[in-house]
Order: structure tokens, then C-alpha cells, then sequence
């Protein structure tokens, strides 16, 4: 894995808002078949970092590469054109709409404005196949399944226009046990895809289960980058409430340079 | 297909320690690649559960029918049907207009005042100042289009809540209506022209009743037919032959009835056709169409369709220009039905019965108040209730004031179901 060049890159990233720091000089890389799971406690600027790669909400100061070169992320567009797909929070579907419906929602496949629902359905089928992603039928209404299910769906959608790098705003938070497993399996199917996955994430179940790296974000900054296989569980947390402030905030700097 | 999932320990607490767990790549099929058979099932089950609405609407029109019969023998006269299919027309018009608008959950109080205005626009265009007659009515429905635009700016670009933007509409176009008529007060219009051969025009040639029946049994069976066969080649789940020819013969039987009861009389009323190609078309176009998931889309989640690429302002613009357009041309066949247009019936247009109605034959239909959901169809059956009940208690010399209370009830009813199924269905959509 460590073979490939980062397909993302950040250097030192700010943001303000108004009198608020909310990101400060924070670095972040990702590669394609790794999943980096991005942790921080409530205000520390993951939100806010997702927000800036993604362009909804672009950085003020900072360097972003793509595949190593110097790119703009100025609107969610620059984004998408990219190669990067966000699944939010909530997720952003149509309760009416089909599973299908909602999978090709803005790109439907069609001939003269006319819907192709038979290839639509095809490729809905395919795709979900492809993740083994469970579900009923790919004609319910996404109203009708399961919370894990529903961020299932929202995942493969943000697959469609074969992305590069995906990244997940908390997907496991609503989950209960069961589905989370199921969706951690397929943040696992999807990097085996060659995907770069950023995870945000509260859970350091979560983290340990499916992240290779962990960067932790305190106060609008870097506060540590851990090897997930070598780390323990205590070391992300000191890092994520800042008990270790000083000591990490060192060793962030020998970790960045010795990432190639 | 029996392959079983192999379950990975630890779960999500991550009790596997330190390290990545290893991704077992291997397909893993899960509860959906089960048999074609189950699938079959479960997809007509989920058709059945689509259908028990329009089902329980069908029974409640058959009871209607009963009980006005039994009270007057004329009801289920092939006169008394007749007259009822060109009744329908003008508020049906507006109620599939309607439809458009709560397709994206909002809500359009100003058809009643706008088809009111065109009927106006048309009278005073053509009788008053020698206007050719397809001018005036080309006018009449673009006053109609460019009403709904109006709205649709205030509600789409200004974020005025569209249900007080119409309501100031309705006042605001009931008011120009009356002001257009003040002048000479009840217009007549030309009894053999173009808009009074709307609702008088009967095709006498028993010949094209049928042909329509035959037109629309044999188009439903070839779409569904192609349907299936597109379905079976790509090896998904397809509805079975037998269900086909069922759907197919229930089709013919009520279309081929109901093309001999209209013979009976004076034929097939040209209204009918042209609401019948209405339904079709907007059925076709929000069903099919790449626009028409746009507005489903938009009814369903505003902020999915943003994210989506959809333009969210352009399309809610749209919905109110087609609401207000075939508010406009339903206007149009009311002023045909009274061959005139007066301050009174203005002000009855502006007094919101049209309105109620329309919106009461949408949802009955089972067009939902909350977006989303419907289809223009819906309105076939709302507006067969309606006017039946209308007609019924017409025959039977109800006084207004019941029938007021009667209406409001039914429009209640309607919603209260529709309110009901909503809550339903969340119950059971998110287990």
C-alpha cells in the first residue's frame, strides 16, 4: 500500500471564521487503497476540513495536491470534477424515490429524455451486487430500509461517477451494531476497490476496525497521525482530548516527514 | 447461491486489536440475491400495497353510485353519466395542475381565481373586442402561464412561502377578473364557436368512443408487455403474463362500458378525449421523463435534488407555470359549460369552491399533500367522486349550503387519509 503516491494531499490548511480559528496549518494525505480515519472531538475542524475538501466551503489559506499536482477547490463542483464524492451526514436522499431513483438521481441514463429504467435497474443491481449490499429490492422506496441500509445506498451512489477519493461524515453514527458491521465491511469492499477513503469518526471501534492510519484534529489542528496497527486505543484518545498535547504535537512532525 | 457470509469477529467494538482487519473479498451474497421467485413475489406484494388506495376510492365510487341511484333512478342515466364525464373536465383540468404543484410539497390556492380570470380574459377578449376566437384563447391560457410564472418567482427566487403567495393571488387575480368584467357585466359567449363546442361537441360516430377504448387497452397492453419482455431479457424480476391480461381485461371492460354508455347519449364528448390525452401526456412526462424524477425528486427531499445538480428554483418555477396554465385552460371549459362569463360566477370562482374541489379530487385520487406522491391518474378517480357527489345532490335538489358542508367534509376525509397513510407508512418504512 505504501507504493502509491498520495492521491490528496493538504498542507497546511487554515480557516476562519470571523473571529474563530477553526483550522490551523492542518496536514492530511490519503492514498488510493487506504482508508484515513480522520478523529477529533466536537469543535476541533473535522467538519470543517471535510467541508474544505469538498468545497462547500473552500480553505482560506493552504496547498491542495491532486495525484501530485497543485489544484483549486474552490466550489463542491471543483470537487466532483476531481474525483472526490462526500456522503454527509444525512445523507441527502429522496424518501420517495426508489433505490434506483435515488442511484442515478441527476445522471439518469435516458434516451431523449426518456428514462431507461430497465438499464438503470441493470446497473442498480450490478453495483449493489458488486458491494454486496444488502437489500430488499432495488424498486422500494428508500423510506422504506433501514438506517444502515439508507447509508449503504448513499455510499454506492457517491461510487457512481467513479471517484477516487470518498469521504464518510460520520457514517456509523446513527447505525446500531449490526448494520454498522455491515458497513464497515463495505468502507473495507470499497478501498479493496483502490478507493481513498477519509473516515470521520467518533467511534475508535470503528477506527481500529477499518482505518490503516488515524489523524487526530484538536482545536483546528494536527494533534498526532498513527500507524492504526501499532497504536492503542488510549494513544488516540489522549491525542483527541489533548492529554498528550506537547508530546504528540512533537511527534507529528517526525511522523509527517517520514511518510514519503 | 448458498455461500455463506462469513462473519468477521469483533464487530464494530474492534475487540480484534490493533491492526486493519483484513477485508475478505470474496462476494458475499446476502439476503437480496435469493431467488427470482421471491423477488416476483415481494415486487407484487409492493404493487399490492400501492393499489389498495385507488382500490378503496374505486369501492367508495361504486357506493356513491349505489346510494344515488337507489335516491333517484335518473343518476345512472346514460344522460346523467354523459353530462357527468363533461362536468368533470374543467376541475379536473385544474386538479391535474394542482397535482404538478404537490408533486414538489407545496401548494397552489389560485387556480380557482386564475381559471376564473381566463374565462374573463377570453370573453371580454373575443366578444368585447372582436378578438379571433383561437387568439383569445391562446391569450387566455398564456395569462394563465404567465400568472403561475408570477408565483412561481415570488416563491422560488424571493422565498415567499407558496401558500401565501397564492392566497394573495387568488385575491389579486379574482380582483382583476372582476375589474375586466366590470365594464359590462356578464359576457356572453358565442354558442357555436370554438370554446362552447368544448363542453357541447359530442363525436356522434359511435365508431370513436370505441376507437379510444380500443386505443387505450391495446396501448396499456403493449406497454406492459414490452415492459415485461425488456424486463425478462435482463434477466430482473417481471410482472407475470397472466397478471397482465387481468389488468388488461379489467381495462377493456371499463373502458368498453363506459364507450357504450356514452353512445347511448350523444357519444363520445370531445372534453373527455382532450382530458383523457391530458392525463396521458402528464402522466407520461412525470412518470418517464428525466424532468418528470426531477419533480418527484424535489418533492422528496429539496436539499437531495440541490445536491443532486437538480435546478431546484427552475423546476418549482415550472410546477407553478403548468399549475397555473391548466388552471387557465379548465377556466376555459367552465366558461364553456355556462357559455358565459359573469361577476358572479367570479366571484363563486373566487369564493374557492373550484379550488376545494380540484384540490379534493387530487387527493382523493391519492396525490399526497406531502410531496412526492401521486400521479396525475389520481385524478381521474378524485374528480369522478366529486362530481358525482356534486351531480347526485344536484339531481336530488340539495341546497347549497349542505352541499358546502358536504364537500368540505369529503375534502377533510381526504386529507385525514392521506395524513393517516403518511404516518403509516414512516411507521413501517423504518423498522
Amino acid at each position: 500500500m505504501v507504493a502509491h503516491p498520495p492521491v490528496l494531499a493538504l498542507r497546511g490548511i487554515s480557516k476562519r471564521f470571523g473571529g474563530v480559528q477553526a483550522l490551523v496549518d492542518v496536514d492530511l494525505q490519503v492514498r488510493a487503497g487506504e482508508v484515513v480515519a480522520l478523529a477529533g472531538d466536537n469543535g476541533a475542524g473535522k467538519s470543517t476540513l471535510v467541508k474544505a475538501i469538498s468545497g462547500v466551503s473552500p480553505a482560506d489559506r493552504g496547498i491542495i495536491e491532486w495525484e501530485g499536482r497543485l489544484v483549486q477547490i474552490k466550489r463542491p463542483h471543483d470537487a466532483h470534477a476531481l474525483g472526490i464524492a462526500t456522503v454527509y451526514q444525512d445523507l441527502a436522499m429522496c424518501d420517495n424515490l426508489d433505490v434506483v431513483g435515488n442511484l442515478f438521481l441527476g445522471r439518469e441514463i435516458d434516451r431523449v429524455g426518456v428514462l431507461d429504467e430497465v438499464e438503470m435497474e441493470r446497473r442498480a443491481r450490478d453495483l449493489m451486487r458488486a458491494l454486496s449490499i444488502s437489500i430488499p429490492d432495488v424498486r422500494i422506496p428508500v423510506a422504506a430500509l433501514s438506517a444502515g441500509q439508507r447509508q449503504a445506498v448513499a455510499i454506492s451512489r457517491s461510487l457512481m461517477g467513479a471517484p477516487k477519493v470518498l469521504l464518510l461524515d460520520e457514517p456509523t453514527a446513527a447505525l446500531g451494531v449490526e448494520q454498522t458491521s455491515h458497513l464497515l465491511d463495505l468502507i473495507e469492499e470499497v478501498r479493496d476497490h483502490g478507493m481513498a477513503i477519509i473516515l470521520i469518526s467518533h467511534n475508535m471501534g470503528d477506527i481500529k476496525a477499518v482505518a490503516d492510519r488515524v489523524a487526530v484534529l484538536r482545536l483546528g489542528r494536527n494533534n498526532g497521525l498513527f500507524d492504526v496497527s501499532t497504536v492503542t486505543q488510549e494513544q488516540i484518545i489522549s491525542a483527541v482530548t489533548g492529554a498528550a498535547d506537547n508530546a504528540v504535537a512533537h511527534r507529528v512532525k517526525g511522523d509527517e516527514e517520514a511518510w514519503p | 447461491m448458498s455461500r455463506e457470509r462469513p462473519h468477521r469477529d469483533g464487530g464494530p467494538a474492534g475487540a480484534d486489536g490493533a491492526g486493519p482487519v483484513t477485508a475478505d473479498s470474496r462476494p458475499r451474497p446476502r439476503g437480496w440475491s435469493g431467488n427470482l421467485r421471491d423477488y416476483a413475489l415481494e415486487v407484487r406484494g409492493s404493487v399490492r400495497d400501492g393499489e389498495r388506495g385507488p382500490l378503496l376510492v374505486i369501492a367508495g365510487l361504486i357506493v356513491i353510485w349505489i346510494v344515488f341511484q337507489a335516491l333517484d333512478d335518473k343518476f345512472l342515466s346514460p344522460r346523467n353519466l354523459s353530462n357527468l364525464s363533461v362536468e368533470i373536465v374543467g376541475t379536473g383540468l385544474v386538479a391535474v395542475g394542482i397535482v404538478f404543484v404537490l408533486l414538489i410539497r407545496e401548494i397552489d390556492l389560485s387556480v380557482g381565481s386564475v381559471s376564473g380570470l381566463a374565462g374573463a380574459a377570453f370573453a371580454v377578449l373575443n366578444v368585447n373586442q372582436g378578438v379571433p376566437e383561437w387568439l383569445a384563447v391562446i391569450v387566455a391560457v398564456a395569462v394563465g402561464m404567465a400568472v403561475g410564472a408570477f408565483h412561481g418567482f415570488f416563491f422560488a427566487w424571493l422565498g415567499v412561502p407558496a401558500f401565501v403567495v397564492t392566497l394573495a393571488g387568488l385575491l389579486i387575480w379574482n380582483g382583476l377578473t372582476l375589474y375586466l368584467l366590470g365594464a359590462s357585466g356578464t359576457i356572453n359567449i358565442d354558442e357555436e364557436g370554438l370554446v362552447a363546442s368544448l363542453t357541447s361537441r359530442h363525436f356522434g360516430d359511435d365508431l370513436a368512443a370505441y376507437a379510444v377504448a380500443a386505443l387505450g387497452t391495446a396501448g396499456y397492453f403493449l406497454a406492459a408487455h414490452r415492459k415485461r419482455s425488456r424486463h425478462r431479457a435482463a434477466g430482473m424480476p417481471y410482472r407475470q403474463t397472466p397478471e397482465i391480461w387481468v389488468r388488461t381485461g379489467v381495462l377493456a371492460a371499463v373502458s368498453f362500458t363506459a364507450a357504450y354508455t356514452l353512445n347511448r347519449f350523444q357519444g363520445l364528448p370531445f372534453a373527455l378525449l382532450i382530458f383523457l390525452t391530458v392525463l396521458v401526456v402528464s402522466d407520461y412526462v412525470l412518470r418517464r421523463t428525466r424532468y418528470g424524477r426531477r419533480v418527484y425528486a424535489l418533492g422528496g427531499g429539496v436539499e437531495a435534488a440541490r445536491r443532486a445538480g437538480i435546478g431546484v428554483e427552475r423546476v418549482r418555477v415550472a410546477m407553478f407555470m403548468v399549475s397555473g396554465t391548466l388552471a387557465a385552460f379548465g377556466g376555459l371549459f367552465v366558461a364553456s359549460g355556462l357559455t358565459s362569463a359573469s361577476p358572479t360566477t367570479a366571484r363563486a370562482a373566487g369564493s374557492g369552491m373550484l379550488l376545494i374541489n380540484a384540490i379534493a379530487a387530487a387527493v382523493i385520487g391519492g396525490t399526497s399533500l406531502f410531496g412526492g406522491r401521486g400521479s396525475p391518474w389520481s385524478v381521474l378517480l378524485g374528480v369522478l367522486v366529486i362530481q358525482s357527489i356534486a351531480s347526485g345532490m344536484g339531481l336530488l335538489g340539495v341546497e347549497d349550503a349542505v352541499q358546502f358542508m358536504i364537500t368540505g367534509g369529503v375534502l377533510l376525509a381526504a386529507v385525514a387519509a392521506d395524513a393517516l397513510t403518511r404516518r403509516t407508512e414512516a411507521r413501517r418504512g423504518r423498522p
